[in-house]
């Protein structure tokens, strides 16, 4: 059993875990008290000081987020002193920050701006000492840093560094020219990130944010001689609806549908349609390398690796450079979808490719980067022309001036609209692997993956590492050479979670055939282009909206959606054949450490 | 409030009448509890600005348990007009690593390092010397501490407790969030005790004459001697050891050029006293008692003074904390503006209250601290801000 401790705070007992900040019990009570740079993913900092309170029998104030409760602790969380101390800070900050709400991004949607309206800054006394020469980094395909903007509360260094173990961004200089900058001040483009974009979710203001492209996108909307196709990933159905008025956790895909036609898109398809066909495609490969591995014994890089999360494509690309073999060769399914687009679609539409824009929504920010590597130009053209966040599709939305929650449910365009259960939960970490074994487990028995409702409980959830086991058993002929293994598969998810799999990997001691990575804690429904803010709780809860897709779904097996057999019968002739290598699949790039 | 006359004395820098490290012998041979108790008794108070009991701060670390235990000796000294550390680790260093070596003894502490000042490097040869003979002694003595030298960050706010291990676990000279203090939580995670270099001799000379001995230095409230750096008008800038409690007008008698207007007492921390006060303040009460003290004569412009001060701390600020690192912008900007009419006279007031607020909510001493200068100069010299 943990200790308690009991404390009051505003008069009210309060028992809580030994260790438990003064914040988070006063949460429990249901008294708030404002925060900035704390986070619920991240270490504490206490740095803002937005967050104090007053203790008895202490001369200054504590930091409520930073100090652990006590027992016998008498707290006030809102006396003048601690009111007026919050304003001065709040003045502080406002005085150091370049204030530029109507033409900011993040505008309604940043903590700093919600508490000076909180705290009214009104007689805004002090003198601006605003750093005149702060630029703005646009040098990368996917993060825009505006330093003007930012109020040092370091939540991105921490991201960067406990979630993401990549260290990108780091504090620099003292004092009034502390700040937050990178290795040597390089630009962002210049510098090893993964453009993953969990900095970005985790900023409570307009300082990082995603490079924007819907003016673009716009643009080809009006041109009435293009062709604007656009392909929504499965995570954005499951998070759009927070910049909408929904709750977390509710399903817009019908909704979002609507709204994407009503905007203009002369098609709307479904990224979970191309992430059915990275399963067949990921899945051969598998068995490709375990059939050489076991029958022709020939030198093959196991554990193979997933590939669809181009955050972590890069990260290993720069921190693990000899180890690419092990990627999948597989592109992601934006890529795949993108190269699919401007050849088998304009085909069989009858479009010239020329004239197609592609676009893809996202809940990512390193896809905007993915969709601008040169390798992905395998139709002859940007396979991917734009790459949207969750977040710029709500802003879209919002200004088309659609009334969202109004709206009729439509379903996706065809062709490569279809898709299953399989699909849909690539956007949940343990997704792409419990889709790939749901088809693998049956092209090797003839069986459908022996867990109740297909549903392989030990790859879901949270935990920063899982694996799962399976033995094989009563193979097709053709793999007998399975017959009787257990094969051991891992699921990682936070790139500090990445590197500890790559730390076994090169130490030669994974226990693993087949390992998930994805970039972001919590998958792809917590990714960098999410709706802010994202946390356990939010994650729990889109996590259980995509469960709740697949279970919807009448198929839920990727290698049976009708058009996925479409196109191996009418294009692409087999799994890993001659076209797919050339649109399906990639390379990858040894990338400098520093 | 007790104080005597101003008396300069020989304690910590007395020759070696007996050598530290047979003072650290016999220590030895006394029981433990007995040995803090005794320091305890003496009122030593570390001697580094904030002014803990040294004796509590050794009862609680000798109270911890863990497996290893850390024994840091606070040389950073990046103060402004302070040398005093750099004059005992040159002159009296066995005094210093005897007072560690004790320390270390009664707390159960294996591994001891000095965090010296960056410029105080060149001190490091002769240092190695000297440490070479301590860890002779001590194999002697079978005592199981070794002392290594780390070299500092090089920035004033590394010398807060916290910020300088941070610094020596490689990261960023930051000041933690406290609790956990580094008698908990220090260096690695584990409890360490930090003090002054002073501190640490100081106790060598506690041990050396005893509490009852000690005590009879310094008054009711303030005990035994310490080392005062003075600088500015001084025609006798230099350091100075100094029996504790004397009044601050025998003092800047003694050191003042004859025209002393104000003496800023305890370092930038501290606060600055007017003239017409140094009858009533006894130096090191009410007032803090890090180790310098400046003194102006009627040509310093106090204006000049404060300004000095806000663009040191509004640049030695580490910047992490928001009251800290805009707070001392704004204090500068906002001297700046009513010096030159920009903001009205009264704005000194607002200014007043938001070094307050800085006192309440910055997360280190440094941003808790810049109140006592600048109210103190605000206050008593007002109109040399405004015209
Ligand atoms: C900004 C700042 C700078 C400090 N610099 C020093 C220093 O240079 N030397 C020192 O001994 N203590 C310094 N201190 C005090 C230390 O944090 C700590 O209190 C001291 O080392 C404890 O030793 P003591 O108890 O022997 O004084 C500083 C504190 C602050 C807030
Ligand atoms: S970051 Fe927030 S407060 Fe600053 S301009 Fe943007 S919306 Fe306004
Ligand atoms: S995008 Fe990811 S890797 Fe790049 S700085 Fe942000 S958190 Fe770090
Ligand atoms: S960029 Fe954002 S997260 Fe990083 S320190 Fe600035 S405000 Fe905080
Ligand atoms: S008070 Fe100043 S020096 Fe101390 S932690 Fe805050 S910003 Fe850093
Ligand atoms: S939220 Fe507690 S100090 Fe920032």
């Amino acid at each position: 059993m943990t200790d308690k401790v009991t404390l009051t705070i505003d008069g009210q007992n309060v028992t809580v875990d030994k260790g438990m900040s003064i914040l988070d019990a006063a949460k429990q009570i249901d008294v708030r008290i404002p925060t900035l740079c704390h986070h619920e993913d991240l270490c504490v900092a206490g740095n803002c000081r937005i967050c104090v309170v007053e203790q008895k029998g202490k001369n200054t104030l504590t930091p409520s987020c930073a100090t652990p409760a006590e027992p016998g602790m008498e707290i006030e969380t809102s006396t003048p002193k601690v009111r007026k101390a919050r304003k001065d800070i709040m003045a502080l900050l406002v005085s150091e920050h370049n204030t530029q709400c109507t033409t900011c991004y993040r505008s309604t949607n940043c903590e700093l701006q919600d508490l000076a309206a909180e705290y009214n800054i009104d007689n805004d006394i002090y003198i601006s000492v605003v750093k005149p020469d702060l630029n703005i980094d646009k040098s990368s395909w996917s993060i825009e840093k505006d330093d003007s903007k930012c109020i040092r509360c370091q939540r991105c260094v921490r991201t960067c560094a406990e979630l993401q173990h990549v260290n990108a961004l780091a504090v620099t200089e003292r004092g009034k020219d502390m700040r937050v900058s990178t290795f040597m001040h390089l630009p962002m483009n210049e510098i090893v990130c993964t453009n993953c974009g969990q900095c970005i979710t985790h900023c409570p203001t307009g300082a990082l944010t995603e490079r924007r492209y819907y003016d673009k996108i716009w643009d080809a909307i009006d041109d009435p001689d293009k062709h604007v196709v656009i392909n929504t990933a499965p995570s954005v159905r499951v998070a759009l609806g927070e910049m909408l008025g929904y709750e977390v956790g509710t399903r817009v895909t019908g909704k979002m549908v609507t709204a994407l036609k009503k905007m203009g898109f002369d098609s709307v398809l479904d990224t979970d349609f191309s992430a059915d066909l990275t399963i067949i495609e990921e899945a051969n490969e598998l068995l490709v390398r375990l059939k050489k591995a076991f029958v022709t014994k020939e030198e093959v890089a196991l554990p193979m690796i997933t590939s669809c999360s181009p955050g972590w494509v890069k990260f290993i690309e720069h921190m693990y450079p000899e180890h690419l073999a092990h990627l999948s060769t597989c592109k992601s399914p934006q890529q795949m979808f993108g190269a699919l687009t401007k050849t088998y679609y304009a085909e069989k539409k009858g479009i010239d490719p020329s004239k197609i824009v592609s676009v893809a929504g996202m809940p990512c920010a390193a896809k905007k980067y993915e969709a601008n590597r040169p390798e992905m130009r395998d139709s002859g053209f940007m396979d991917v022309d734009a790459g949207l966040t969750t977040r710029e599709i709500g802003h879209m939305i919002k200004q088309a001036g659609i009334d969202f929650l109004e709206l009729e449910d439509s379903n996706f365009d065809s062709i490569m609209g279809e898709s299953t259960g399989a699909g849909v939960i690539f956007g949940a970490t343990g997704g792409v692997m419990e889709a790939a074994l749901r088809t693998a487990y049956f092209v090797i028995t003839g069986r459908p993956v022996p867990f109740n409702d297909l549903n392989i409980t030990p790859v879901r959830g949270l935990e920063g590492i899982k694996e799962a086991t399976i033995k094989f058993e009563d193979c097709l002929p053709e793999y007998s050479f399975l017959e009787g293994v257990e094969a051991k598969f891992g699921i990682a998810h936070g790139l500090i979670n990445a590197r500890q799999i790559m730390d076994q990997i090169v130490e030669g001691k994974s226990p693993f055939v087949f390992i998930e990575i994805m970039a972001c804690p919590g998958g792809c429904i917590g990714g960098g282009g999410q709706p802010i803010p994202t946390n356990d709780e939010i994650r729990k809860k889109r996590i259980a909206a995509i469960y709740e897709e697949d279970m919807n779904k009448p198929i839920r097996m990727s290698h049976e959606n009708p058009e996925i057999v479409a196109i191996y019968e009418d294009y692409l002739e087999k799994p890993l054949g001659e076209k797919s290598h050339h649109l399906l699949h990639t390379k990858y790039r040894k990338r400098k450490r520093y | 409030m007790t104080s005597h006359k101003l008396r300069k004395v020989d304690v910590i820098f007395s020759p070696y009448s007996v050598a530290p490290y047979k003072i650290l012998k016999d220590t030895m041979q006394r029981d433990k509890n007995e040995v803090i108790q005794e320091l305890i008794d003496s009122g030593l108070r570390g001697r580094g600005g904030a002014g803990f009991p040294t004796g509590l701060k050794w009862k609680f670390a000798a109270a911890e348990k863990s497996d290893i235990k850390y024994i840091i000796c606070n040389a950073d000294e990046g103060e402004p007009g302070t040398f005093k550390d750099r004059k005992l680790l040159v002159e009296v260093p066995r005094k210093v690593f005897s007072g560690m070596a004790i320390c270390a003894w009664v707390t159960g502490s294996t591994k001891g390092y000095i965090y010296l000042r960056r410029e105080y490097r060149y001190l490091i040869p002769k240092l190695k010397e000297e440490l070479a003979l301590y860890e002779k002694h001590a194999k002697e003595f079978d005592l199981d501490f070794s002392i290594e030298i780390f070299l500092g960050a090089g920035a004033y706010v590394c010398g807060e407790e916290t910020a300088l291990i941070e610094s020596m676990e490689g990261k960023r000279g930051e000041p933690r969030n406290k609790p956990p203090y580094p008698i908990q939580d220090g260096f690695l995670g584990k409890p360490t005790i930090v003090n002054n270099v002073e501190t640490f001799a100081s106790s060598t000379m506690v041990f050396r004459y005893g509490a009852k001995e000690y005590i009879k230095l310094g008054t009711d409230d303030q005990h035994g001697s310490k080392l005062f750096s003075i600088s500015g008008d001084s025609p006798k800038e230099g350091v100075y050891e100094l029996e504790l409690g004397m009044r601050l007008d025998e003092f800047a008698e003694e050191f003042g050029d004859g025209d002393t207007k104000a003496v800023q007492v305890g370092g930038v921390a501290g606060f600055c006293i007017p003239r017409k006060n140094f009858k009533d303040t006894i130096i090191g009460e009410g007032n803090t008692t890090g180790g310098s003290t400046m003194i102006f004569n009627s040509t310093r412009s106090m204006y000049n003074v404060l300004h000095n001060y806000l663009e040191f701390y509004a640049e030695e600020s580490c910047g992490q904390c928001t009251p800290c690192r805009v707070g001392t912008q704004q204090l500068l900007k906002g001297i700046e503006a009513v010096k030159n009419g920009t903001k009205p006279p009264q704005y000194l007031d607002n200014l007043i209250k938001l070094s307050e607020t800085m006192k309440l909510t910055s997360k280190c001493g440094l941003g808790q601290s810049v109140t006592n200068s600048f109210s103190s100069i605000v206050n008593n010299f007002r109109e040399e801000i405004l015209f």
